[in-house]
């Protein structure tokens, strides 16, 4: 296995061993967080963030600083050359000068990809419109490992923006690579996952896939919930998100239908979906994985880098 | 009607009825300064109605864009009268930069730089998927 110099545009680039391994790295992050203060001194995280992003900008940040590494890049896309018309090959190709590994994030899909043909140094997908959000998928595995111990044989609901929800595209397309996945797809008939995807999913793998318009129709039965946000920003027409925002919200009441050991997570920003009085329940770890999302970057990091 | 045949050129058989002007439009055949000719609705046995196109002096056609319009159709390369070696044109594996990507979040529809790419995804509904956004493109 060698990471060291590799792209990370898709979760699919990666092998489950691989997988397993940043986890474990992360892991012990977690418990020895000193003991890697100063494993990056001397390297650079560009970063490339061409859309709005508060949780995976910062935690890659803080990620690269707690390694002892530093930071450059833009988080405003008309801040930098791009405003003036800069193609993304021109740009990645100028970056990649001045950065040892490279986070993009991009409002059109596949942005990650083409910079990656160019680039120099290792390109890490930072989240790519309705796309792809690998980093976001380590998150999510780090969390559900952290909480559950084991990542096969998991019921995991996926409830709200099928269509365009890119966390949900990344996790559900990794996690049926495990054993014995079953899937409730919880969305309204607007906002279901994408055809692709999902022959992709009924051809390429054994997992069980059930499709629900009600989240009560899933919630008594499932592992993990993974709630997601109705995305203004991905919707040509704002009439359409008005009709389906308020689509699902998870509430107390809600909770009670839940199994006692269900975990209920969220890639963040919530609007509505999760009702406050949620996060007291302990079944709530959407702010913990935000956390580990920040060792989960590091171990990855460290990886691309090739550190030992 | 009759339509001498070619010394030496291509001739495109077999097209399915009302194909043939969009095969000479996508390979721009106006434009290639050779004598071109586009039969529509000519009888056939096989097909009922169908349509031939025969280009003179000139065989290097764009064969994954026939395969892409019409993977059944036929390519005879003509020389000295004759039919010198038939082409085979199947729906190709990969395309590139014949159409665009339906998707307009793709980078493919954005960027200057990029070519839309696309590989095939199920030959029996001759659906491509993106190389860049991975949705699924149906060519009809």
């Amino acid at each position: 296995m060698q990471l060291k110099g590799r792209h990370l545009i898709s979760p699919n680039d990666l092998t489950l061993d691989e997988i397993d391994a940043i986890l474990r790295l992360a892991h012990d992050m977690r418990q020895n967080r000193r003991a890697y203060a100063d494993s990056c001194r001397g390297s650079i995280l560009g970063t490339l963030f061409y859309e709005p992003s508060t949780r995976t900008k910062l935690s890659f940040e803080s990620a690269m600083l707690r390694l002892g590494g530093q930071v450059l890049g833009f988080a405003d896309a008309n801040t930098s050359a791009v405003a003036k018309g800069e193609s993304i090959a021109d740009t990645i190709r100028v970056l990649d000068g001045y950065a040892d590994v490279v986070v993009m994030r991009h409002p059109k899909e596949g942005a990650p990809k083409l910079a990656a043909r160019y680039a120099r140094v290792p390109v890490i997908n930072g989240g790519d419109g309705g796309h792809q959000h690998p980093t976001q998928t380590l998150t999510d595995l780090l969390t559900i490992d952290t909480y559950k111990g084991r990542l096969h044989g998991l019921r995991v609901a996926f409830c709200g923006d099928l269509k365009f929800g890119r966390t949900v595209h990344s996790l559900i397309e990794t996690l049926a690579r495990y054993p014995e996945s079953k899937f409730f797809l919880v969305s309204p008939e607007e906002l279901v996952l994408p055809e692709r995807l999902k022959q992709h999913l009924g051809r390429s793998f054994s997992c069980e896939m059930i499709e629900c318009r009600r989240l009560e129709e899933a919630l008594p039965y499932v592992d993990v919930l993974y709630m997601t946000r109705i995305q203004r920003e991905r919707f040509f027409n704002e009439a359409d998100y008005q009709r389906l925002k308020n689509s699902y919200i998870l509430d107390a009441g809600k909770m009670r239908e839940a199994q006692s050991d269900m975990i209920v997570m969220h890639p963040l920003p919530r609007v509505n979906e999760i009702a406050y009085e949620v996060d007291k329940d302990d079944r709530a770890v959407y702010f913990p994985q935000a956390e580990l999302g920040v060792y989960v970057r590091m171990s990855l990091i460290l990886h691309l880098l090739g550190v030992n | 009607m009759e339509v001498t045949a070619i010394k030496a050129g291509i001739v495109i058989d077999h097209i399915a009825a009302g194909k043939g002007l969009l095969i000479f439009n996508k390979l721009n055949l106006a434009a290639l300064g050779y004598p071109v000719v586009l039969l529509m609705n000519v009888s056939s046995q096989r097909m009922g109605k169908k349509d031939i196109i025969k280009i003179e002096n000139f065989t290097a056609v764009d064969t994954a864009m026939l395969g892409l319009i019409d993977p059944n159709l036929t390519v005879n390369v003509i020389e000295n009268c004759g039919v010198a070696r038939k082409v085979c044109v199947t729906t190709p594996a990969i395309v590139k930069g014949l159409f665009a990507c339906k998707n307009p979040r793709c980078v493919a529809n954005a960027d200057p730089d990029v070519s839309p790419t696309f590989h095939l995804h199920d030959e029996k509904t001759r659906s491509y998927v993106c190389e860049y956004c991975e949705e699924l493109t149906r060519v009809n």
